[in-house]
């Protein structure tokens, strides 16, 4: 598909994204405006309390790792935002927590959250600078870091929430052998099978993102969740039409049209 | 960025460019922050005398002489840098690599449990792939090989497919509500 001003091969990307965004900023408005919303339970993100108040019972770390991902990955920005609602409860609570990261970006923006975490429950003397730390930035140093942490100070709770690489299935076996209730959550659909096999709790895909969403209970969080859905529902539509049509023989140079893109 | 990806013009793309360059350039300056915060950890784990103090003494060693190294002489091949990066670094990472090899099988030992409907018929699956992939398994069965392949190419595929767009979805969602300004978790707020 080509257009003046647009790129070849991208206008119907373009208009999806148009019609995507208007979803969501419209039912972000109606949700905001009093619309109910029902959100099936995540038993990933309820666990995330039981997992807190393990580690306060045991007088153990809790065991943040924001991925491996750095902060231009949206992954990781999702793992952040989770972070800023467990750093509440570690400070609540009074119980330690580490957050190592292995790019420098995301250990600025960790700092910044666990900070004003603390600040918002009066804790703001408890955070010292081991709580975030920066690990060298390669990944299976940073896993053999992890490694060392877990058998040194044997976290009560390992929760790991944002892009993860091979090292994934390394940080979550030694997790296992550590003793640690494990939570995880990423959209990388390689790792996703290691982390349910390894973990007590696993957060799949769009899960990750809806997490904000879902433990802050904000309406203009949620009203994006069903604009979401809604998207996806037509996507399901035209996907079910798309193969319907193709294996009727009927229109496969207009969906090819509609649906390829550079 | 996204307006470089849909638009056309060489002014747009000029802009890309240099938002690009402007990027990598902020990136490496983060890196100064980076070996400020791993300094500050371990020299005051190291005179603290903390429990492992000596493993954060064996890091700032490290640290010295490959930054001293790099700086010094450079980090192309033949240097002394290259050499300790080729002959310890490397091979450390081959031998975290290779761990998961082993760790893979506790894994598939702890969770290949035929519990529910579910779990036995991912154990299952997972018997028919490893059996497939290997060539004792066409001592098995001819067809094994064609089974396999059929489960990786058309259920798989299929389930990954979905995982995909709903993370997609998802991620585009998120991406908009930081656009929009209603996303600030992760920056504190």
């Amino acid at each position: 598909m080509h257009a003046g001003i647009i790129q070849n091969g991208r206008l119907n990307a373009f208009i999806f994204l148009l019609v995507f965004s208007v979803a969501i900023l419209w039912f972000i408005r109606r949700v905001t405006s009093g619309e109910k919303l029902y959100v099936r339970p995540l038993p990933g993100l309820n666990a995330i309390d039981e997992a807190v108040g393990r580690a306060t019972e045991m007088g153990r770390v809790v065991l943040f790792i924001p991925g491996t991902g750095d902060l231009d990955n949206i992954q990781t920005i999702a793992g952040l935002s989770i972070l800023g609602r467990v750093a509440h409860l570690t400070a609540r609570y009074q119980t330690p927590l580490r957050v190592p990261v292995l790019y420098p970006m995301p250990m600025a923006a960790a700092q910044e959250t666990v900070r004003q975490a603390y600040l918002d429950e009066g804790q703001s003397d408890r955070v010292h600078p081991e709580t975030v730390q920066y690990i060298a930035g390669d990944s299976f140093s940073y896993s053999a870091r992890i490694g060392g942490m877990m058998v040194r100070e044997k976290p009560a709770a390992a929760i790991y929430m944002g892009q993860f690489a091979a090292e994934s299935l390394l940080m979550a076996e030694m997790g296992q052998v550590a003793g640690a209730i494990q939570i995880a959550g990423t959209a990388e659909p390689e790792q996703m099978p290691f982390f349910i096999a390894a973990c007590d709790y696993t957060l799949l895909g769009e899960e990750l993102y809806a997490a904000d969403a879902y433990l802050s209970g904000r309406p203009s969080l949620l009203g994006s969740l069903r604009g979401q859905d809604i998207v996806k529902l037509l996507i399901v539509i035209v996907v079910i039409a798309g193969a319907l049509s193709v294996s009727l023989g009927i229109g496969h140079d207009f969906w090819e049209n509609i649906l390829s893109a550079k | 960025m996204i307006v470089g990806f849909f638009l056309r013009g060489k002014q747009v793309e000029a802009v890309y460019n240099e938002g690009l360059l402007w990027q990598s350039i902020i990136t490496g300056f983060s890196l100064v922050m980076g070996v400020v915060s791993i300094v500050r950890v371990h020299w005051r784990k190291l005179t603290a005398r903390n429990d492992g103090a000596w493993y954060s003494a064996v890091l700032l060693l490290c640290f010295v002489v490959m930054a001293g190294f790099g700086v010094l002489q450079g980090t192309g091949r033949g240097t002394r840098y290259d050499a300790i990066f080729n002959s310890i670094q490397a091979p450390m990472m081959s031998t975290m690599f290779s761990m998961l090899a082993f760790f893979i099988a506790s894994a598939a030992y702890r969770a290949f449990r035929a519990r529910t409907v579910p779990s036995l018929i991912l154990l299952v699956t997972a018997v028919i792939v490893m059996l497939g992939r290997i060539p004792m398994g066409q001592f098995i069965s001819d067809d094994l090989p064609t089974w396999v392949n059929w489960i990786m190419t058309v259920p798989n595929v299929a389930v990954q497919r979905g995982i995909l767009i709903g993370a997609a979805l998802g991620g585009a969602s998120m991406s908009l509500r930081i656009f929009v300004g209603i996303e600030r978790t992760y920056l504190g707020q």
